[in-house]
Parts: C-alpha cells; structure tokens; sequence
C-alpha cells in the first residue's frame, strides 16, 4: 500500500510537470496579449486538478494493467500459432478501441453538421446522425482492417516503408477523384482514430507479438501499427464522400 | 452544498461515459483470454486494478479537460480573430476586408505554442516514449523524442493555421509533405522509421483532437472569405504529418552526433 502511494506521488510530480507549460502559455496569452481576467476562475482550477489527478491515475493504471495484458495475450497468441484468431484478435481490437473513440464522435458529429449547413446532405436529425454514424464505422472498419495488415506485416516481416510509400500513393490519386467537401475531413480522420486507449493497447500488441516471434527486432518490427491505423482511415473515408 | 452534488453527479456521469468506452476493450481482451488461451493470468489482481485505475484516471482526465482547458481554448480562439485585436479598438470593422495574412501573427503563435504544450502534456506520447526508450536499449531517449514530436506538432497546426487564412486547398500541402517523408526514410536509421511513422497518430489523440478542431473550425467561421466546410478541417492532418518529419530528422541528428563523438575518441 505504501509503496502504490509513493508511486503515485512520485508521477504525480511529473504530471505536474507535464500541465506547467499549458498553464503558463494560456496565463501569457491572457494577461500581456489579450489583457483580459479570466472567467470562472474557480472552475477552472478545479479542472486543473482534474486534469492532474486523472493523468497520475491514468499512467499508473496503464503501467499495471494494460501493458502487461496486451504483451502476454500477443505472446500467448503468438505461442499459439493460430493465424486465424490473431488476425480476428487484431481486428476485433482495432474496431472495438475505435468506434467507442470519444473525439472520434465529436469530430464525425461536427462533420455532419458541417455538412449539413453546407447544403451537402439534408439539414435533418435523422440524415445527420446517419452521416455521423456512417463516417464513424467507416472509420472504425478502416482502423481494424490496418492492424490487421500491421500484424501480418510482423509476422511476415515485411518491410513498413515499402507499405506507407504505396498508401500515400493511393491517398493522392484518391485526392484527384474525392469531392472537396470530403478531403479535409478524410484527412483528419487518421489523426482521430488513435486514442488514448487505442494508442497503449496496440504498442503493446505489436512489440509483445514482435519479440516473441524469432528473427524479429521489436524495435523494427514492433512499431508501426499506429501507423497503418492513421493512413486507411483516410482512404477508406475519402470511398465513403465518393460513394454518398 | 448545491456545488458539491452538481459536481459528484457531474462525475457520476463522466464515469458511466468512460466506462462505455473502456468496456468493449475489456470485453475483447477477457473474452479472448478466457474463450480462445483458456487460461487465467498470473496477475488478474493486479491487472483489474490497473483498469478501475484507468477509468478513473480518464475520466478525472476528461472532465478536467472540459472543465478547464476546453473553454480556455474556445475563449481565446474568438479572442485572437476579433479585428479589434488585430486593428485596434477604433479602426474595428471598415478595416475588416484590409487585413493579410500576416496581421493574424497571434493565432500563429498561439496555435504554436498549444501544439507544443498539449502535445508534450499528452498521456499517450509520454507511454509510447518509455516504452521505446524500453525497447531501444536507451538509444532512445524519452525527452529527445517527446521534444521533436512536439516541435513537429507545433509547426505543423501552425502551418495549418496559415493555409485555413489564405485558404489554399490541403492536399498540395499534404502531398508535399508526404514527398519529404519518402525522401529522408531511406537517410534515417533503419530502427527509428516504424517509431517515427506512429508517432505520427500517437501525438493527435483525446486531450489534442477536439481542441484542435475546434480551433480550426473557429478560425474558419472568422476570417473573412472561408468557409468551415472546405477549410475548417484539417488541422489534425497537418498535426499528423508534420512529427513523422522531425523524429525522423531528430533521428538523423543524434546518429550523426553518435559518429562525430566516436570519430573524436579514435582520433584520442
């Protein structure tokens, strides 16, 4: 018990330290560029310590329980040699951690309505919530599908830039055919798909499953899935704006 | 004693919310543990803490970010597109079709130093970062990563700012970018290049994407002559982009230094 609050206390210094230039470049901006006093101070310093608190509990949950489960599971499906549950493994992670993605919701709700007042589909609830909706799943079949490929590339130990080099081909022929509307929008939907969830859990798939295979470097091999999971989305949402 | 339910319930609900996000990852991975390996894990104690851990940590997280950071962003990206700002307070309007690009240096710098403050403050970077100095054998290391990602963010929301005021269209931008990546991957180290791919998506995660989008939508409301349905989005692909290039070139720096110091102690 003891030792779990030294800890604690020991990264709660760093978060602390992390948060000191957010706080100090948002104080500069108010009080020498825009001289104004800020609003709601109380609230906003109990956010502060939200803020702080939660990334202390954060990290330290992540160091106990989601790193070393999502090494051992990619060491124990490794072990077991099924390519098949593997990819439905990676799959299933790839699509769970993203269709519950909260910026994903908010990026894909402020998208419909966007377009909605762009005049780009109907201007009512219904057609925006299945613009919205439609926009998410693609997303999250995007992001499955690339940690899908991801791990086939570990297990095979393809090389990753050779794959990237021909995505980013792919995106700017894609770019040619793609309505504008739907551009700016595909592209930041590779940057959205990986969150704070996401982001943890899939590291640890790919180094845990690199270096429990032979011949594999998990320095080389191990990385690299996040990268596939912000590069499909954009294809795969810039197919959906040609198809509506 | 108003405020103190209003913020219990406030948390109450957060909770809930987290917790549907965090559940159907729990589910997978408890579902495969116990239907397809068919074994319990060592540490299941240990491991379940580390998930009430998690979900508290997001959710205080969260709701900070609401609570604080959030509004903070909003208020200022209003503030620093107001012509009065810009023109001063008497010249406000009639001057409102004169202004260039250039008179909207404030967002550049505000967007710069955000990039580089939320990205450096950000969960998911600073776990990949151990977890690479780990792997790396401390070749690594954990600031010199965290500094260039955040640098690359930093540049490019900055930039991003820039297009959405002149409003040129993304993919030029893009495009190119993406043409400077493809020629420094064959000059990097062969072990940085996958790292410096994600870090890429690593950097623009829950804390950094509604800020940012909100920021650019923000802009492209104010400035005169944009609309947000072609020119507000995009921020996060330029926050994307732009860290691939400066691990890589970060990667580049400290391989050439390593040399430069071994050539020095032969030479001795």
């Amino acid at each position: 018990m003891g030792k779990t609050i030294q800890k604690l206390l020991l990264s709660m210094t760093g978060s602390l330290r992390d948060l000191l230039p957010i706080i100090l470049v948002v104080l500069f901006f108010q009080l020498f560029v825009l001289e104004q006093s800020l609003p709601n101070i109380g609230r906003l310093l109990t956010g502060f310590v939200f803020v702080i608190l939660g990334l202390t509990f954060f990290i330290h949950g992540l160091e106990q329980g989601l790193f070393p489960i999502g090494e051992s599971m990619a060491h124990a499906l490794a072990k077991k040699g099924s390519v098949f549950w593997l990819v439905t493994f990676a799959f299933s992670l790839g699509f769970g951690t993203t269709v519950a993605e909260p910026a994903l919701i908010a990026v894909a709700a402020e998208a419909a309505n966007v377009a909605a007042s762009g005049g780009m589909i109907e201007s009512t609830e219904q057609a925006k919530f299945s613009y919205a909706n439609g926009l998410r799943y693609t997303v999250a079949f995007s992001v499955g599908l690339a940690i899908v490929i991801g791990v086939i590339r570990i297990l095979k130990g393809w090389p990753i830039q050779w794959i990237i080099i021909g995505g980013y081909l792919l995106v700017v022929v894609m770019t040619m055919f793609a309505p504008r509307e739907i551009i700016g929008i595909a592209y930041d939907s590779g940057g959205v798909t990986t969150s704070t969830i996401t982001v943890p859990l899939v590291t640890a798939l790919g180094v845990g499953l690199a270096s429990s295979i032979k011949g594999r470097n998990p320095m080389i091999d191990g990385f690299g899935l996040i990268a596939f999971a912000s590069l499909t989305p954009i294809i795969f949402v810039m197919a959906y704006g040609m198809l509506i | 004693m108003d405020w103190i339910s209003g913020i219990l319930s406030e948390i109450a609900s957060i909770t809930f919310s987290t917790a549907k996000d965090v559940l159907p990852i729990a589910a997978i991975i408890f579902g495969f543990q116990f239907a397809v390996i068919r074994k319990k894990p060592a540490n299941l104690g240990q491991i379940s803490a580390g998930f009430i851990w998690v979900l508290i940590g997001l959710s205080l997280f969260l709701l900070g970010l609401e609570w604080a950071l959030f509004p903070i962003g909003r208020l200022m990206a209003e503030q620093l597109t107001n012509p009065e700002l810009i023109q001063g307070a008497e010249a406000g309007q009639q001057l409102i079709n004169q202004i260039k690009w250039q008179d909207y240096y404030w967002v550049y710098i505000f967007a710069f130093c955000i990039g580089f403050s939320t990205t450096i403050a950000e969960p998911s970077l600073i776990a990949v970062a151990i977890k690479a100095n780990d792997v790396s054998g401390g070749a690594i290391g954990v600031w010199g990563l965290r500094i260039s990602v955040a640098l690359g963010v930093a540049i490019g929301i900055s930039l991003g700012c820039y297009r959405i005021v002149v409003g040129d269209p993304i993919h030029w931008y893009i495009i190119l970018g993406y043409v400077i990546v493809v020629i420094q991957t064959p000059f990097a180290p062969k072990l940085i290049i996958p790292l410096a791919y994600d870090s890429g998506g690593v950097t623009t995660s829950t804390v950094t994407v509604p800020l940012v989008a909100a920021l650019g939508l923000g802009l492209s409301e104010t400035v005169p002559g944009r609309s947000p349905l072609i020119d507000g989005f995009g921020l996060i692909a330029f926050a994307s982009l732009f860290p691939i290039m400066s691990v890589l070139a970060y990667a580049q720096l400290s391989e050439a230094k390593s040399k430069l110091l071994d050539k020095k102690i032969r030479v001795s």
